[in-house]
């Protein structure tokens, strides 16, 4: 450890963190962000929660709360899960392809220090006159075109975290294809670095798409254009489907990172490697093709041809086929195998279920005739919560519990991190399943306010959503006590590990491969 | 310690699936718990409700099937019995089982699906036509062939919401002017927006659309019981996208014959009553009215605003010129959620609520405003 710093001559302090162009420690810095806006925004479902314990207003007022959903979205969105897989690949992706750093360290420090200006900037949206952006996270027209200066914070706050987020994949990509140790061709890669890699170019395909919509918006709130007004030969639907368009790659964005890592996970605790290896790899890339041709199954209500309502609902289903290749290629992986149940192995089991019953309610809500009942109710909260908790948020607690060891040297506490999942696990469920009857029994989404028939199945709702919450503490303490000390991890951490990451030593030298390892 | 995890587990799962089953058989036996669709009364509502019931049979199934592999190995394939890894990690023909079987089941709920959505979408032969408008936040009706036109909005009172008060059965789900629809009649519905976008939806009629400012939406429903239909605005359409109800009375063509005729005369004499001179009282009383249905939600009950929206105290508009003040509340204020209210009251209304802004909340002009000077704005 020590050795590996002599020729280091990096400044100290803040200076570090501020000047550093280290793949590891933007990693870091990476998590500690989106950590910290996933306790910003969790605090905010909690606002929501309160407010819907009982029908009534007591908490806040409406327009406050629908500051709150839209702010919550975005955070959790844009500022928690895209970094935090993107800190994953900072710290992972050179340790798994065996190379020292990031192609472009440069571009690294930069992608990331935009990100707290942009959080800043979203939140200060909140604290201006008339409130921060209150027209849903989707930021429709031509209800966002109303909104006071709090939603140009947001809109420009999205376009710096659009920018960040296109600068980091152009560096994942640049180091993927460059920097790989020799031997390994590409479909040798490891699942995660393979997630990253189709990620990144999702990223890059639908992030300007975000962009022009969001630049469109701004001209038409400050420069009198009308690309949203219908009284101006403008088309309010026109937003929905650029919005879309980036929307659901989006989706994916999130979820195919997070698949990489149940793949990376799922192998060692079996100690059996991955089942059908070419088959996740063609099916995540089918994945990414199909999400760029269903963005319309997000707004079949605005009154499309039947032929497009046809059209992006046969296209939706067809997604569950490589999804379902996927769920398949896990379990055929764990049958037979030596399966033990740290930690890690916990998030991934009980991402892949919960994912699951997002997929299937997923596949529900792609049926039109149908989704015109589920839209724009609490089915489809139930279903995206299912789908970004149980694939992204799982994933992440399991990527972190996974390579913590190997990040700080020291194991964790696993009682605290059984705890930490089991905790979570019971308040998610608790929280959201029940939000699937709701809405099956007519409550709306992004209402402050609701029905007596309602009441039951929201007070389950909050009492989970403060279970869930509270039970993230542990995971802070855990982390921490971690970084601190403990018992020594060893290179290998785990007993079935495979892979160019644990072949270093824990925790892992600043540079990570110095000479290139030979693959076979 | 894996012992009682595996239990854990087991058992969270076979709750898992006995919540899964009860939602499933919900339809019937749970109906009056919420855990399914509102008892839809029309026949596209039926085969909605049969649709979804059938995916989600095919989904649970599916489900079981796969997780129950799953948590077999879970509890068989661990270190802790002993079990050794097996080695394999490929298998080209089961790789095409598990795709083309999914396919298969896929198309297979493809064709009722297809089959529900052509029936949903033939608008065509229909008996009455209703159109509907949305406004930030209440709904308007109009009925062209009975000449027809309202609107509706929450007729839950403030004091409910604010907790003052205990709350009545329909909290939320009150109007004053539901919407009439006579039994029996293939009603086609066009869906459009005032201001922003809003989506009309009645679950129990398995109709929702949107209401998109510029577009013209159609649906239609055939209700086939009388009765009492509630829902909601299902778009996010601002501050108070959770209080703008939807309330539809299902009644027989005589009923319903006999309430257009009434509307029609009711329409008359507000339109008799706007031409003569009015007095501060009754200008005041009607303002008072009209100020808490259409103003209270965005300038406050007492007048104090909330949030962006300004205060009516002090006010620059209600304590400045008369002709200001009509202008605002006539041709609203481009940008914000402030109408142009000339399209939704009449003079009369309107003569009554700018009186009243002008009266009240600290405000002491001593103005009166006439219906007859709001003519003359127009």
């Amino acid at each position: 450890m020590a050795t590996a710093h002599h020729d280091e001559h990096h400044p100290s302090g803040i200076m570090r963190w501020l000047t550093t162009t280290n793949h590891k420690d933007i990693g870091t810095l990476y998590l500690v962000f989106a950590f910290t806006m996933a306790l910003v925004g969790g605090l905010m479902s909690l606002v929501i929660r309160s407010e819907l314990w009982q029908p009534g207003l007591q908490v806040t007022d409406p327009h406050f709360f629908n500051q709150m959903a839209t702010v919550h979205a975005l955070v959790m969105i844009f500022g928690f899960v895209m970094p935090a897989f993107t800190g994953l690949a900072n710290w992972m992706v050179p340790m798994m392809i065996g190379a020292p750093d990031m192609a472009l360290p440069r571009l690294n420090n930069w992608s990331f220090w935009i990100l707290p200006f942009a959080a800043t900037l979203l939140m200060l949206s909140l604290f201006m006159p008339g409130g921060g952006p209150s027209g849903g996270w989707t930021i429709y027209p031509p209800l966002s075109v109303q909104g006071g200066i709090g939603t140009d914070f947001a809109l420009l706050s999205i376009h710096m975290l659009g920018m960040s987020s296109i600068l980091g994949s152009i560096n994942i990509i640049a180091t993927i294809l460059n920097m790989r140790a020799p031997g390994m061709t590409l479909m040798k890669m490891p699942m995660f670095c393979w997630g990253w890699l189709i990620t990144a170019f999702l990223l890059i395909a639908s992030m300007p798409v975000l962009a022009g919509a969001v630049t469109m918006l701004i001209t038409d709130r400050h420069f009198g254009t009308h690309f949203f007004d219908a009284a101006g030969g403008g088309d309010p639907v026109l937003f929905q489907h650029v919005f879309w368009f980036f929307g659901h790659p989006e989706v994916y964005i999130l979820v195919l990172p997070a698949f990489g890592v149940f793949s990376q996970i799922i192998p060692t605790f079996a100690r059996k490697p991955l089942f059908g290896y070419v088959s996740m790899v063609y099916a995540t890339a089918t994945i990414a093709f199909l999400s760029f041709i269903v963005w319309a199954h997000h707004m079949y209500t605005v009154g499309m041809p039947m032929g497009g309502e046809l059209f992006f609902m046969y296209a939706t289903m067809l997604i569950a086929v490589p999804t379902g290749v996927k769920i398949f290629n896990w379990v055929s992986t764990m049958w037979r195998g030596s399966m033990t149940f740290e930690t890690p192995m916990l998030w991934a089991i009980g991402g892949v279920f919960i994912f699951a019953i997002g997929g299937f309610s997923g596949l529900m809500l792609a049926i039109t005739p149908a989704d015109f009942q589920y839209h724009d109710t609490y089915f489809v909260v139930a279903h995206f919560h299912y789908v970004i908790i149980g694939g992204s948020v799982f994933a992440l607690f399991g990527a972190v519990t996974y390579w913590l060891p190997k990040w700080t040297g020291h194991m964790y506490n696993e009682t605290l991190g059984k705890w930490h999942f089991w905790l979570t696990m019971i308040g998610f469920n608790l929280t959201f399943f029940p939000q699937h009857f709701l809405g099956l029994a007519g409550m709306p989404r992004r209402i402050p306010d609701y029905a007596l028939q309602f009441t039951e199945f929201n007070q389950w709702s909050t009492v989970g959503a403060f279970l869930t919450i509270g039970a993230q503490l542990i995971f802070f303490y855990y982390a921490i006590q971690s970084m601190k000390g403990g018992v020594k991890a060893t290179d290998k951490v785990w007993e079935g590990s495979e892979g160019l990451e644990w072949t270093l030593p824990s925790p892992p030298p600043y540079h990570s491969f110095t000479v290139a390892p030979k693959v076979k | 310690m894996s012992m009682t995890h595996l239990k854990q587990f087991t058992g969270m799962m076979s709750r898992s699936l006995l919540g899964l089953s009860l939602w499933l058989v919900s339809g019937s036996v749970f109906a009056e718990y919420g855990l399914n669709f509102q008892k839809p009364v029309t026949s596209i509502g039926h085969r909605v409700l049969e649709l979804h019931n059938l995916i989600l049979l095919i989904c649970v199934v599916i489900f079981i099937v796969v997780f129950g592999v799953m948590f077999y190995s879970i509890y068989a394939h661990r270190k802790s019995k002993g079990y050794k890894a097996a080695k394999f990690h490929d298998n080209a023909k089961l790789e095409v089982v598990w795709t083309v079987i999914p396919f298969a089941i896929l198309v297979s709920m493809a064709i009722p699906s297809t089959a529900t959505l052509i029936e949903m979408d033939d608008v065509s032969k229909s008996d009455l036509t209703v159109k509907i408008t949305g406004y930030q936040w209440k709904w308007k009706y109009d009925y062209p062939d009975q000449d027809v036109s309202f609107f509706s909005t929450l007729a839950t009172p403030r004091d409910q919401i604010e907790n003052k008060t205990a709350k009545g059965k329909d909290y939320l789900l009150e109007v004053d002017n539901p919407v009439v629809l006579p039994v029996g009649k293939k009603v086609r519905f066009v869906v459009t927006a005032n201001d922003v976008i809003h989506a009309w939806w009645v679950p129990a009629l398995g109709v929702k659309k949107d209401a998109i400012p510029g577009f013209v939406n159609e649906m239609w429903a055939r209700v086939d019981e009388p009765g009492i239909y509630r829902g909601q605005c299902a778009e996010l359409c601002g501050k108070d996208h959770g209080y703008m109800p939807i309330v539809v009375q299902a009644v027989s063509q005589e009923e319903f014959d006999k309430w257009a005729a009434l509307q029609k005369d009711k329409a008359a004499a507000a339109e008799a009553s706007a031409g003569k001179t009015w007095s501060k009282d009754e200008l005041m009383e009607k303002g008072k009215k009209v100020y808490a249905s259409t103003c209270a939600a965005c300038h406050g009950a007492n007048g104090e605003g909330v949030g962006p929206f300004p205060k009516m105290t002090g006010s620059k508009i209600a304590t400045g010129p008369v002709a200001g003040h009509l202008n605002i509340v006539m041709k609203g204020k481009t940008g914000t959620a402030m109408q142009a209210f000339a399209g939704q009251l009449n003079d009369a209304d309107i003569a009554a609520v700018v009186t009243f802004e002008r009266n009240s909340f600290g405000n002491k002009t001593g103005d009166v405003v006439q219906p007859s000077q709001v003519k003359a704005a127009r």
